[in-house]
């Protein structure tokens, strides 16, 4: 399992009126298969999320997966650790489905023939076997964010961050990607919304106010998140 | 345009289907040029009709190419009306024709040419431009996140223009045009954040 350590990190922003810090100081290690993120909107969740590859500069602190250093070794870090956001359109970033994960897969796959094929294979894998011609703008918010997830794993990371993946979907959709997370065998980092999905989780984290305000057992996390909402 | 128009691949058998795609980029910035360069009403009708061969030949879907080409064909009438009443019908016919004419073309290219191989043709047409700095997968992946940015954008008019209707605000181009740029630079931004997360690029 992957190590995800932040070492007193902290996050600002520029504003007109000054920096503001979005991120207050936090110190954590993160070894748990699968730890949810929860939290009021603009609690920063995200922000927390988005640090582990990059996404958000650390203002001060480091961030380390498996010992190396965000900020620093950059590129092997974003390898290791694959980001899913909320709305599928801002990631899938190809015409079509076969381009988008053959994408992924130009640094694995240098050779055109074996890189088409191995995308056809992600997306039977992934029950999207005859999406491949398909334009990802006429996909549903459920294909969209399976394609999404498909273009992610492509490259086999052993972390994967998900910010938000199902607050765009129905319920049916919701619990099939929520399913589909959880069975990884992949560390994942989710953002969520859904209590239920978070219950499901090996460890909660609530963010509130830029701090992570209450950290460990799901259960214990969630109802102390309910009664205080 | 419409959203299903450009930057769609449509897979086929027909030889526009089979020639290489560096071909068909070095025909179509030709047929550009020569569009582009060959001035008169005459010749532009004779490139709108070639052109419409060729994608009718591509095998492209008539319905959904005529309704995805409605916006296309108005601004294209609103253009035509404009030039007539400045310098006359002559020039109208000339300039809406060589307009139609390259929009048809490229999207022949589009229709009969996944953009996987596009990047790939136009990363090797620029390998030599490597020692003078140029990046050939950089631009080619930018080739093909502007021909994926059209529908998104698209899409992004549509919905600006359906916020505006649903505020009554729809005879104020304020009400569209900030919310669709404010929208276009915040998609511009995610989609940024979401080569970097996939580390593309780095």
């Amino acid at each position: 399992m992957s190590g995800i350590r932040l070492e007193q990190v902290t996050v600002s922003v520029p504003t007109h009126d000054g920096d503001r810090r979005i991120l207050e100081e936090t110190s954590l290690e993160l070894t748990e298969r699968r730890i949810a993120l929860v939290g009021p909107n603009g609690s920063g969740k995200s922000t927390l999320a988005r640090l582990l590859n990059g996404l958000v500069p650390a203002t001060t602190g480091r961030v380390l997966v498996d010992g190396l250093d965000v900020a620093r070794e950059g590129r092997e870090v974003r390898r290791r650790v694959g980001f899913m956001f909320t709305d599928p359109a801002a990631q899938l970033v190809m015409p079509t489905a076969r381009e988008d994960v053959a994408l992924s897969l130009r640094r694995t796959h240098p050779d055109k023939a074996e890189r088409l094929a191995a995308a056809d294979r992600v997306l039977a894998d992934f029950g999207l076997g005859g999406f491949g011609d398909r334009s990802v703008h006429g996909l549903s918010g459920g294909e969209g964010q399976l394609l999404a997830l498909a273009g992610v794993l492509a490259t086999e990371p052993s972390v994967l961050v998900a910010d938000e993946p199902t607050t765009l979907l129905d319920l049916g959709n919701s619990r099939r990607i929520g399913d589909l997370l959880l069975g990884l065998p992949q560390q994942l980092v989710l953002v969520t919304h859904d209590l239920e999905l978070a219950a499901r989780c090996d460890r909660v984290l609530l963010v509130r106010s830029g701090r992570v305000e209450r950290d460990g057992d799901p259960a214990d996390v969630i109802d102390h998140y309910r009664v205080t909402a | 345009m419409s959203a299903q128009l450009l930057g769609l691949h449509q897979p086929g058998t027909t030889l526009l289907h089979r020639l290489p795609a560096g071909a068909k980029l070095v025909a179509l910035m030709a047929a550009s040029l020569v569009v582009v360069v060959v001035d008169g009403p005459p010749s532009a009708v004779v490139f709108v009709a070639v052109a419409t061969a060729l994608l009718a030949w591509s095998g492209a879907r008539l319905g959904l190419t005529l309704r995805a080409m409605r916006w296309l064909l108005l601004t294209a009438a609103i253009l035509g009306a404009w030039t007539v009443w400045q310098n006359g019908w002559p020039r109208a016919v000339e300039v809406v024709g060589d307009l139609v004419a390259l929009i048809l073309l490229a999207t022949t290219l589009t229709v009969t040419t996944p953009v996987d191989e596009v990047m790939d043709a136009v990363a090797r047409g620029l390998r030599p431009l490597r020692r003078v700095g140029v990046d050939p997968e950089a631009v080619a992946l930018a080739f093909s996140l502007m021909l994926r940015a059209i529908p998104t954008t698209i899409t992004l008019a549509e919905e600006s223009r359906d916020a505006a209707v649903a505020r009554g605000l729809e005879r104020s181009p304020r009400a569209l045009l900030i919310p669709f740029v404010v929208r276009v630079v915040a998609r511009a931004r995610d989609t940024g954040d979401a080569l970097h997360a996939r580390g593309i690029g780095d």
